[in-house]
């Protein structure tokens, strides 16, 4: 039997959503960009995709801009904005220290050109306040990035509050909303942000297919040139099969939002209620609420994060010790770090993701597994078996 | 029974692991991440093993034969013992040797913890040795592996009972082109992936480079001859090895090698060929393998090196786990901080640190 408990890393792809592609595949293999029918098969795909994208968190299709998936997004959104308005003299970039690793990267290759960067803590529930975004704000500040709902820990920021604090100033504001969009509501008029990051393989769909929500009238500097696609945002022939399995995964994720969280939520509950409950020495990470409905962080103490991973894959269950895109690394985790964890915490913690297919039958055999897999790494830890 | 297989990347390891499923064991493929790799990629070179590719061979070694396979992150492990006790030894003149500190304090202690955290009673590595239990006192014993040109018993001396009792050594009973064909015949990539020789983590086997990037190392000294006179200079004491020939920068009518280094004077001493020899050595921290030391006046044959020829001694184990072995003909660079492994017939007896 195989556990999947990882789904923020990333996520089946939908059976619906696997004959769409591969009927994409053999059938609307036209260029989008031709003249002829087959070109108009593959547009139509993408103006379908785009329609469902844009229905999914409230937008306008035209204001969606496809792109290879989240990283590609976020980067398009902090480098085009950099570069539209680095004439404007804006010198000056904003974002949380929880970010995912696609924005601080990015953020740190800007800096190494002449940005500054300020990153805001956030608070021990994993919250970025927004007092201390209003401090942090310049005269040159081109844009904040705060991501909507936190990879790791699963925190929902005050998106709203904040952008509103930065439009005070008259300062863009772009949100990474990789995690949350398909697990909860998302709408970028709600939200009243400038620029919004999503990705297909969150929500059930096939990787290398995402998207930027970029509002009317932003100005944002491609970050691909080339071919006059997407309205002159990103050049590159269009990857139809994917483009059209994300919209199809958007149709369903926005069909059954309110159900599926609904359905998840108590499955998430009954693991972290029943994992704190049952095993001494364990500990939540961040907020309980508000929180996407599906993630739960927890800390073991006296146990190696790394070997708690592998013993459950042993035993068919898989979960992460953190982001996927930072394994292999012995670094802390840098969200659990500035959330203020002590660092034993910050290295004994599991992230635990729900979703769709996820059954009580799953979770009850996990909270069975658990206790016995710790106490063996616990009683390992200290004895040096060395002579 | 599961078995953890310490997967390197390399064609040894990798038929380790493969005959081990041959066998019938549950293996899980584990690979241990030493150094931090992150930046380094197209950056500078570093290393001959676990590097970067190296796990990505162990991967895909262990996708071929149909095992999981996972890297467990032994970055601080790695530091504190293996290179903190090589910086430590060449700065005080000494000539260390690593891979048995990675074998008797990596591989067989905290990966046979983490295996034993995972359900495994075992693990097992692709050094060319051999573990089995002695019919007479139902101890464990270590023995050189059949492959007598690839023998690497050398290099785990420090194992004690409880190690051994953990420990298998699946290619220890063939040889190297047997391993070689192994690997081909199960389509391994690794079939024809050279040897490394190098000190893994000590890039283009500059150990100088290494040590002085690190810092801590003193620096230009003084060259004498036995008679402690200045014949010319040095830059820095981690640069020699007794036995040493090369890069001394000496004209001398006759080849001359390096016989002392003096850490504590910053000094290296230099002498011809003969000055080299010496009838006896003592060595410390030693391990038996049986758990209890021979008599004194034991017949045993010693290695120095690696690459020595074993040569007849005759030892005396000392109380305070030292030992002092006597050859029957003076041996040639004896280096302090080596290991003296010692031997009956192919079983090891046991080991200590050249002092």
């Amino acid at each position: 039997m195989r556990i999947y408990f990882d789904h923020n890393a990333t996520t089946p792809v939908d059976p619906a959503v696997i004959e769409t592609i591969t009927t994409c595949l053999a059938e609307a293999y036209g260029n989008a960009s031709s003249v002829h029918h087959f070109g108009q098969r593959a547009k139509a795909m993408l103006d379908d995709a785009r329609s469902s994208v844009a229905a999914l968190i409230g937008a306008e299709p035209s204001e969606v801009v496809f792109t290879s998936g989240g990283t590609e997004a976020d980067n398009f959104a902090l480098r085009g904005v950099a570069e539209a308005l680095e004439p404007t003299g804006r010198r000056h970039l904003i974002a949380s220290g929880i970010e995912h690793e696609a924005v601080l990267t990015t953020l740190k290759a800007l800096a190494r050109r002449g940005w500054r960067v300020t990153l805001l803590p956030v608070d021990s529930s994993g919250l970025v306040r927004p007092d201390s975004l209003a401090d942090a704000l310049t005269d040159d500040t081109a844009i904040v990035s705060v991501m909507h709902a936190n990879n790791e820990v699963g925190t929902i920021q005050p998106i709203a509050e904040l952008a509103a604090v930065a439009h005070a100033r008259g300062i863009l504001f772009h949100s990474d909303a990789v995690q949350s969009v398909g697990k909860i509501p998302v709408d970028v008029g709600t939200l009243g942000v400038d620029l919004l990051s999503l990705s297909a393989h969150k929500f059930n769909g096939p990787k290398g297919a995402g998207a930027l929500w970029i509002k009317r009238g932003t100005r944002v500097t491609a970050l691909l040139t080339g071919g006059k696609h997407e309205r002159n945002r990103r050049a590159g022939t269009e990857n139809v099969p994917g483009i059209a399995g994300l919209g199809h995964a958007a149709r369903l994720a926005h069909a059954k939002l309110a159900t599926e969280a609904a359905r998840v939520a108590p499955l998430r509950d009954r693991l972290e209620s029943a994992i704190l409950a049952g095993i001494p020495g364990t500990a939540l990470n961040g907020a309980r609420d508000p929180r996407v409905p599906n993630t739960t962080n927890i800390s073991f103490d006296a146990v190696e994060a790394e070997s708690l991973l592998i013993a459950l894959d042993l035993e068919g269950v898989a979960v992460s010790t953190g982001s996927a895109c930072s394994s292999g690394t012995l670094e802390p985790s840098h969200v659990l770090k500035a959330m203020g964890l002590p660092s034993p915490r910050t290295q004994n913690s599991i992230r635990f993701s729900l979703g769709a297919g996820n059954t009580e039958a799953e979770v009850n055999f996990v909270v069975s597994k658990l206790p016995g897999l710790v106490g063996k790494l616990r009683s390992l830890t200290g004895a040096r078996a060395r002579a | 029974m599961r078995v953890v297989a310490a997967m390197s990347g390399g064609v040894d390891s990798a038929v380790a692991a493969a005959l081990l499923v041959r066998d019938g064991h549950d293996v899980v493929g584990l690979s241990m991440q030493l150094y931090d790799h992150s930046d380094r990629e197209g950056g500078a070179r570093f290393g001959s093993c676990c590097t970067i590719d190296d796990l990505h061979d162990a991967r895909r070694v262990a996708a071929r034969i149909g095992i999981p396979h996972y890297i467990v992150n032994f970055e601080r492990e790695f530091a504190e013992t293996v290179i903190a006790d090589f910086v430590t030894e060449y700065a005080a003149g000494r000539t260390p040797i690593p891979c048995v500190h990675c074998n008797g304090d990596l591989k067989f202690a905290t990966l046979v913890k983490r295996a034993d955290g995972l359900g495994a009673d075992f693990v097992a590595t692709g050094h060319y040795a051999r573990v089995d239990i002695d019919p007479v006192t139902g101890r464990y014993r270590l023995r050189r592996g059949a492959d007598r040109a690839k023998d690497q018993s050398y290099f785990l001396f420090t194992l004690d009972q409880a190690q051994l009792s953990h420990a298998m050594f699946p290619v220890g009973d063939i040889d190297k082109a047997a391993v070689r064909e192994q690997a081909r015949a199960l389509g391994l990539d690794v079939a024809d992936k050279p040897d490394s020789h190098e000190i893994c983590f000590v890039a283009d086997g500059n150990h100088a480079a290494f040590l002085e990037g690190r810092g801590g190392m003193a620096g230009a000294g003084s060259i004498r001859d036995g008679a402690g006179r200045t014949v010319g200079s040095h830059e820095g004491v981690h640069r020699f090895t007794v036995g040493q020939r090369k890069g001394l920068g000496l004209s001398s009518p006759i080849p001359l090698y390096v016989v002392g280094i003096d850490a504590a004077a910053n000094s290296v001493t230099v002498g011809p060929k003969e000055a080299l020899e010496r009838s006896t050595l003592t060595a410390s921290r030693v391990n038996w393998i049986a758990g209890m030391a021979p008599e004194a006046g034991t017949r045993v044959t010693a290695q120095i090196r690696h690459r020595h020829r074993e040569a007849a001694a005759t030892i005396d184990p000392r109380p305070d786990r030292s030992v002092r072995a006597t050859f029957d003909e003076p041996q040639s660079a004896v280096a302090p901080g080596q290991a003296v492994v010692f031997y009956s017939g192919d079983e090891v007896v046991g080991g200590g640190w050249i002092d």
